[in-house]
């Protein structure tokens, strides 16, 4: 019974590799400290050459003296303008996840900027000079919150020794608020400032003093985006907004099953086409990630391109291609998990066998979860132009900086003759993590002699996709004669590219609850080989496995007739720190803190239950209970969602809860009926009624509460979402006492 | 093809080279460089494409040219006042709802349409209204209090 057979992905490094990077050093304890010295910090800022390139007037004793520098910018965050206006350059991509704002608060916090004086833009793509450019793990927060702040304090401070000079004071009796500086009743506005700041020499980012949390004047209150305005007037925002002169527009037709090769298309039919300009066949690298083989078509416009894609006619050669098969791959997998271990052991601590006769209750259960997709609601797109010796691009992607060197593998060319601007991208949830679609334009557009836009239909958009995996557990827990977790045994069936390691977003790790928290655990696996694409999806690996884990715990409390949230602050115990970053004292504070907002242990009506659910993800902890009501019919209603989550000190309020809110709001709509599923190698679900996202009707109602502990601060795109599903899960158990262990809820008969 | 003519936002603008049975979407956003509609889905199932033809709602994805000619279009450009923003806009803004922001226009545009024909919705009218627009960000529970806000002041205008 050896599952293992061994498929080519050469993608697959690449993808394992991305999620190591985005999972990062999540524990909230150790946190990277963006250090930096003089040297790192002149080359961060742009001023060890970079500062001209990105034609900054710069603010060294050297190039800055005298009386010509119209603007203060003592390194390539900001720049403050004569006349009081403080331009502030957001270095990451905005996704949804309202970097653009948080990232310019936490400079004007340091800087002691008022908020309204404040024009943001974005910055760039350039690594060497702004560090990470990506969003992925909600680590944009925690990975430049040093950075950012050192980028404001070195500003203030700069700004504070030229008013002191002027007024002929110690800087230790000045101080700063609303973008001036003040010594008694004097003051001076920053605009006033700027020559005579410029003049002075940059300190060492590392000596300068930054705030204490009570300090803090802007951050942990609400903030409306900076981009709303642009946003609700249907400004040019989007990647798919871009236009250039001349530009025309391409589509990409690829094997519907991964790996197919174009064996002949009609070219020279589709050519004669209506506002066609041209079509020919790109051979690709054959990398998920980078250009697989295709059929290009250039037209005048969006319209004419889809149009001609309909009429083209293309053999696949499929030797090579995916036959992946979504209903053989559940057979399997339902088989395999009636052994109670896979053939890789991954933890094996005590005795679990010995701890499961010990036992005065076991249950057992298998637990299925789907693939799903990312589906943001802009589709692929990417704009490219070669010209002048360099590819230049437009890219709606979640990862600027490492699209340079994806792409330029990909096209054969040094990084130097690549240029990405960053836009604002219409969803990510992981899905632009991979630059495939950068890839593919850059691939067209040095084909034509123009600029390019590359548009995917939403039918490519969700087919096209890395999906998030889908699993099997097969579980086996005890509880002793007090009801207390004694044993606790998972044979994990999951996926591979490689026949050798899990693919991408379906590993699992002992790490997870309640590895360390119980004392007799095993935890194996089987990899089934597949090559449909999978990745990060909105909170990897946290969005399938929290929910067996979750839901599994309450399976163990319900049989031994303990009260849920008992039964969870005992298997947290004393406070201490686990490995992987789950604090079990903080855990144990947002469990308490959210059956008390929800009215824990209440009587309800007939049909109603409450579900509690925790999770550690992406160095946030966050207890979550869902009220829901279930009718004869399994017509289920979720009510309320109640979330309680510590991410440290918050940034933007109303960024923050909107993202608990849509985590929710995601969160349950994938929980009750998203499936992607293949034949054949083949995505079966093409559009949006076929992979029904929830809708504005059956949204619950989210409230958000957050301890803003003395921690790390971190990112909230993602960890409200995994205690979701299994909070309405228990929920639903509450109400009618069925147990679901399959997703999406459809599947067991239920609906909206 | 042919210049097709089309009224949006107030000004008669023509477009040249556009098939009849082009979608109305394609040519607001290729022809006339109007890129605040959206395109999601193309089906007509997101409504990201949502525009105003004659005040009502419509999926421009979906829409030839040729069966709106005549009829007046307003897209997210043109909901603003001369000078200030719809009060649903405005809304927006204060309530914080977008997150990425691709399908608030269409969301826009439909609250607009409810608000024409029935300016105190209820939360049943707005689920209905907004039954055809897809938030993949989940913003669902702010476009609701938007919408609210907006009817409340409108109505504060009218008294």
């Amino acid at each position: 019974m050896n599952a293992l057979v061994q498929p080519a992905s050469q993608a697959d490094e690449n993808l394992r590799d991305l999620m190591r990077d985005i999972e990062g050093d999540a524990g909230g304890v150790t946190l990277r400290a963006v250090k930096l010295d003089r040297r790192s910090f002149l080359k961060l800022t742009g001023m060890a050459g970079g500062g001209l390139a990105l034609g900054f007037v710069v603010g060294t004793d050297a190039r800055a003296a005298g009386t010509t520098a119209t603007e203060f910018a003592p390194n390539a965050f900001l720049r403050i303008s004569r006349n009081g206006s403080i331009l502030i350059y957001s270095k990451g991509p905005e996704i949804g996840q309202g970097i653009k704002t948080a990232f310019p608060l936490i400079i004007a916090e340091e800087l002691d900027a008022k908020w309204s004086d404040v024009v943001v833009e974005q910055a760039p793509v350039n690594p060497a000079v702004y560090g990470r450019q990506s969003a992925g793990g909600s680590r944009s927060i925690p990975d430049s919150w040093d950075q950012l702040r050192r980028a404001g304090a070195v500003a203030r401070s700069m700004l504070v020794a030229a008013a002191a000079a002027q007024w002929k004071v110690p800087v230790e009796e000045c101080s700063t608020r609303d973008s001036a500086v003040w010594h008694g009743e004097k003051s001076l506005k920053y605009g006033a400032l700027v020559t005579s700041a410029a003049a002075l020499p940059v300190p060492d980012a590392t000596t300068v003093r930054l705030k204490e949390r009570s300090e803090y004047r802007l951050l942990g209150k609400s903030y409306t985006g900076v981009d709303n305005h642009r946003v609700v007037t249907g400004a040019p925002l989007f990647g798919i907004d871009q236009t250039l002169p001349g530009m025309k527009i391409a589509v990409f037709e690829r094997c519907p099953a991964t790996g197919g090769k174009v064996r002949s298309a009609n070219l020279d039919e589709v050519k004669r086409l209506p506002g066609v300009r041209d079509a020919f066949v790109v051979e690709g690298n054959g990398k998920t990630t980078e250009v697989m083989p295709g059929v290009a078509i250039v037209a005048d416009t969006t319209w004419t391109a889809f149009e001609a894609r309909k009429k083209l006619k293309v053999e696949w050669d499929e030797s090579t291609a995916s036959k992946d098969s979504w209903s053989e791959l559940v057979k399997r997998a339902t088989e395999l998990g009636k052994q109670p271990t896979g053939t890789q052991t991954l933890a094996n601590i005590g005795s679990v066998d010995e701890a499961l006769k010990g036992a005065a209750k076991t249950v057992a259960g298998f637990y299925t979860y789907p693939f799903v997709s990312h589906a943001p609601l802009e589709p692929q797109n990417c704009t490219a132009w070669a010209h002048d010796g360099i590819v230049e691009f437009w890219a709606p992607s979640q990862t600027a900086d490492r699209a340079l060197e994806t792409v330029a593998a990909a096209l054969g060319l040094p990084v130097a003759q690549i240029k990405i601007h960053q836009t604002r991208v219409g969803g990510g949830f992981g899905r632009r993590l991979m630059n495939d679609y950068v890839c593919e334009a850059g691939a067209i557009a040095r084909r034509y002699n123009a600029p390019v836009k590359l548009v995917w239909t939403r039918e490519q958009d969700m087919s096209q996709d890395f999906f998030r995996p889908g699993g099997f557990h097969s579980l086996t827990g005890g509880v002793d004669a007090t009801g207390k977790l004694v044993a606790w045994r998972n044979h994990f069936i999951t996926f591979t590219h490689d026949g050798k390691a899990p693919s991408s977003g379906s590993n699992w790790s002992e790490q997870e609850l309640p590895g360390q928290s119980v004392a007799n655990y095993q935890l194996s696996q089987t990899l089934l080989p597949i090559q449909t694409p999978t990745g990060p999806w909105r909170a990897p690996r946290s969005c399938s496995v929290a929910w067996v884990i979750q839901s599994f715990l309450h399976e163990l409390s319900a049989a031994a007739g303990r009260d849920h949230r008992d039964f969870l602050l005992e298997l947290m115990g004393e406070p201490r720190l686990l490995q992987g970053g789950l604090n079990t004292g903080r855990a144990a504070d947002v469990i308490r803190l959210v059956t008390e907002k929800a009215g824990w242990g209440r009587k309800l009506p007939e049909g109603h239950g409450l579900g509690l659910a925790f999770h550690y993800s992406h160095a946030g902890h966050f207890a979550e209970v869902a009220e829901v009501s279930v009718d004869r019919n399994r017509k289920v209603r979720l009510h309320r969602m109640v979330v309680a989550g510590d991410i440290g000190p918050i940034v933007n309020l109303s960024g923050a809860k909107n993202q608990c809110e849509g985590g929710v709001v995601d969160g349950f709509s994938t929980m009750l009926g998203l499936e992607i599923s293949m034949e054949n190698g083949r995505i079966e679900q093409s559009n949006f009624h076929q992979y029904p996202i929830l809708r504005l009707a059956n949204h619950p109602q989210v409230e958000v509460h957050f301890i803003e502990s003395n921690n790390p601060p971190t990112g909230v795109g993602e960890p409200a979402l995994p205690p979701v599903a299994p909070a309405i899960c228990n929920a639903i158990h509450a109400a009618i006492g069925h147990r679901v262990r399959t997703l999406p809820l459809t599947k067991e008969g239920f609906s909206i | 093809m042919s210049a097709i003519r089309l009224r949006v936002n107030g000004k008669d603008l023509s477009a040249e080279n556009v098939a009849p049975d082009t979608p109305l979407l394609w040519v607001l956003r290729d022809s006339l460089g109007l890129v605040g509609t959206k395109f999601g889905c193309g089906m007509a199932l997101c409504g990201a494409c949502t525009v105003l033809a004659d005040g009502a709602p419509i999926r421009a994805c979906s829409t030839p040219v040729s069966a709106v000619s005549g009829q007046a279009i307003t897209t997210i450009e043109g909901l603003a006042g001369k000078d200030k923003l719809h009060p649903l806009q405005q809304a927006w803004i204060d309530h914080d709802v977008p997150q990425c922001g691709y399908c608030q226009a269409g969301q826009l545009m439909s609250a607009a349409a409810l608000l024409e024909r029935t300016p105190k919705p209820t939360d049943a009218d707005i689920d209905t209204a907004m039954a055809g627009n897809l938030c993949r960000c989940g913003t669902y529970q702010r476009i609701r209090a938007a919408i609210h806000t907006a009817a409340a002041k409108l109505a504060q205008g009218k008294a």
